[in-house]
């Protein structure tokens, strides 16, 4: 690894400002990725800043809302009975990521600021329509997603929290690699305020994105035999050792049907 | 350069380090409490698990600056003064846990954490699942399960 400066800022002001003041300054989360990125110097920041101390872990439940702040590990929403009450589903995927100690590290700020296509926060983000707050503004899932490893913040933006609306039903379900158990294919489906929506990670070339034609047959039925004669397109999908992208496309197809089911 | 206090076993320390210094580098090269293994390097091994504030992370993956002011327990901070083991330590030599011994303090470590944070009692299958992050190239981990298994009302015994 290749040596930093290391910050830890008592303010989210303090912690914009050291962004906004150094282009290679990064921001330090969890870091179950950062971390394993930098060991393999991939990447080379002047000054790591770390937000563990903004205040910035937390969950709030309303009625209508899930609500995490962007520093709240895996495993506190994993762990969280509100969660599980209010978005089974989200607990549930909270607590497929990784393994224990990795959950225990990682943060859902982390997770969504990387983007990894393959990580599984996004299919939720997406699929329930959320909106992820920073310390300047607001931005909707839709324009947050902007291919693999990119996203809608700037240099100098920093999550604060993700608002998640809560559906009436819903579900992710995801297809591991044997070895490494990242998602070769995840789905997450929703129904509710926000309509019928299927997200897939871990598929698409660039990262995640929302499955139209499932969404379209979901919305004139909630069943898995409603995805029959449903199919996609190879074209944008994965292709590496693990699933060539025919395979990928297939499995899309079957997640999907399974997560329907599942989400009842 | 940066210093770091933390309590490590119950034992105030203060440290230099470097940004880049990882929690297991300060705990094996500053500290020399090398019971703390790495084995893989890159998260997936869990030979580097240690308990910060009562949780267990893989140090290998932690910056040393991160932990300043927690309280860390490593493999060697487990068993009590006058040298009784604690129950998993017991339970893993009883059952033969462990062959080569290269992933037992990590496992050690993660079993206790999974124990203590499921006071209601883990079937075999969530030990199983619950060792996700921790291999063993040598048992095949029927007997680290076992283990986990006769410790469980050991602990909460206690």
């Amino acid at each position: 690894m290749y040596d930093f400066a290391y910050q830890k800022p008592s303010s989210l002001a303090d912690a914009a400002r050291a962004l906004a003041s150094d282009a290679d300054a990064k921001v330090l989360a969890g870091g179950q990725t950062l971390i394993p990125v930098l060991k393999q110097r991939l990447n080379k920041p002047s000054t790591v800043i770390d937000l563990s101390k903004l205040g910035l872990a937390g969950i709030k439940v309303s009625g209508d809302a899930v609500t995490i702040g962007a520093m709240t590990t895996h495993a506190a929403v994993a762990a969280s009975a509100e969660v599980k009450r209010a978005i089974p589903a989200l607990a549930a995927l909270a607590g497929g990521i990784g393994d224990i100690q990795v959950r225990n590290r990682g943060t859902i700020g982390g997770s969504l600021a990387n983007n990894d296509p393959s990580a599984c926060y996004p299919a939720a983000v997406l699929a329930l329509g959320a909106t992820i707050t920073t310390n300047k503004r607001s931005i909707s899932a839709d324009d947050y997603f902007q291919g693999m490893f990119t996203t809608a913040l700037a240099a100098d933006e920093v999550i604060t929290e993700v608002s998640f609306p809560v559906p009436a039903r819903a579900a992710y379900v995801k297809f591991k690699n044997p070895a490494s158990r990242y998602a070769m294919v995840g789905v997450f489906v929703a129904t509710g305020p926000k309509g019928v929506r299927v997200a897939v990670t871990g598929a698409g070339q660039g990262g995640v994105f929302r499955h139209t034609a499932a969404e379209a047959a979901l919305g004139k039925s909630w069943s898995a035999a409603a995805l029959d004669g449903v199919s996609i397109s190879p074209d944008n999908m994965n292709s590496d050792i693990h699933a060539s992208a025919p395979y990928r496309a297939h499995l899309v197809g079957v997640i999907t049907r399974r997560a329907v089911a599942a989400a009842g | 350069m940066p210093q770091v206090t933390l309590t490590v076993n119950g034992k105030s320390a203060t440290v230099e380090v470097e940004g880049r210094t990882l929690l297991v580098e300060l705990l094996r090269d500053k500290l020399g409490l090398t019971g703390t293994h790495v084995g893989c390097d890159t998260s997936q091994c869990g030979a580097c698990v240690v308990h910060v504030d009562g949780t267990s992370v893989k140090s290998c993956t932690m910056l040393a600056l991160q932990a300043d002011g927690a309280k860390v327990t490593t493999i060697e901070g487990l068993a009590a003064a006058d040298g009784t083991l604690h129950p998993m330590q017991e339970m893993f030599r009883e059952h033969h846990a462990l062959q080569c011994g290269f992933c037992t303090p990590g496992m050690v470590m993660a079993a206790v954490d999974l124990v203590a944070k499921n006071p209601q009692g883990l079937s075999e299958a969530e030990i199983r699942e619950g060792l996700e992050g921790n291999l063993c190239r040598c048992t095949g981990y029927h007997n680290i399960v076992k283990a986990i298994d006769a410790a469980q009302p050991l602990m909460h015994a206690k």
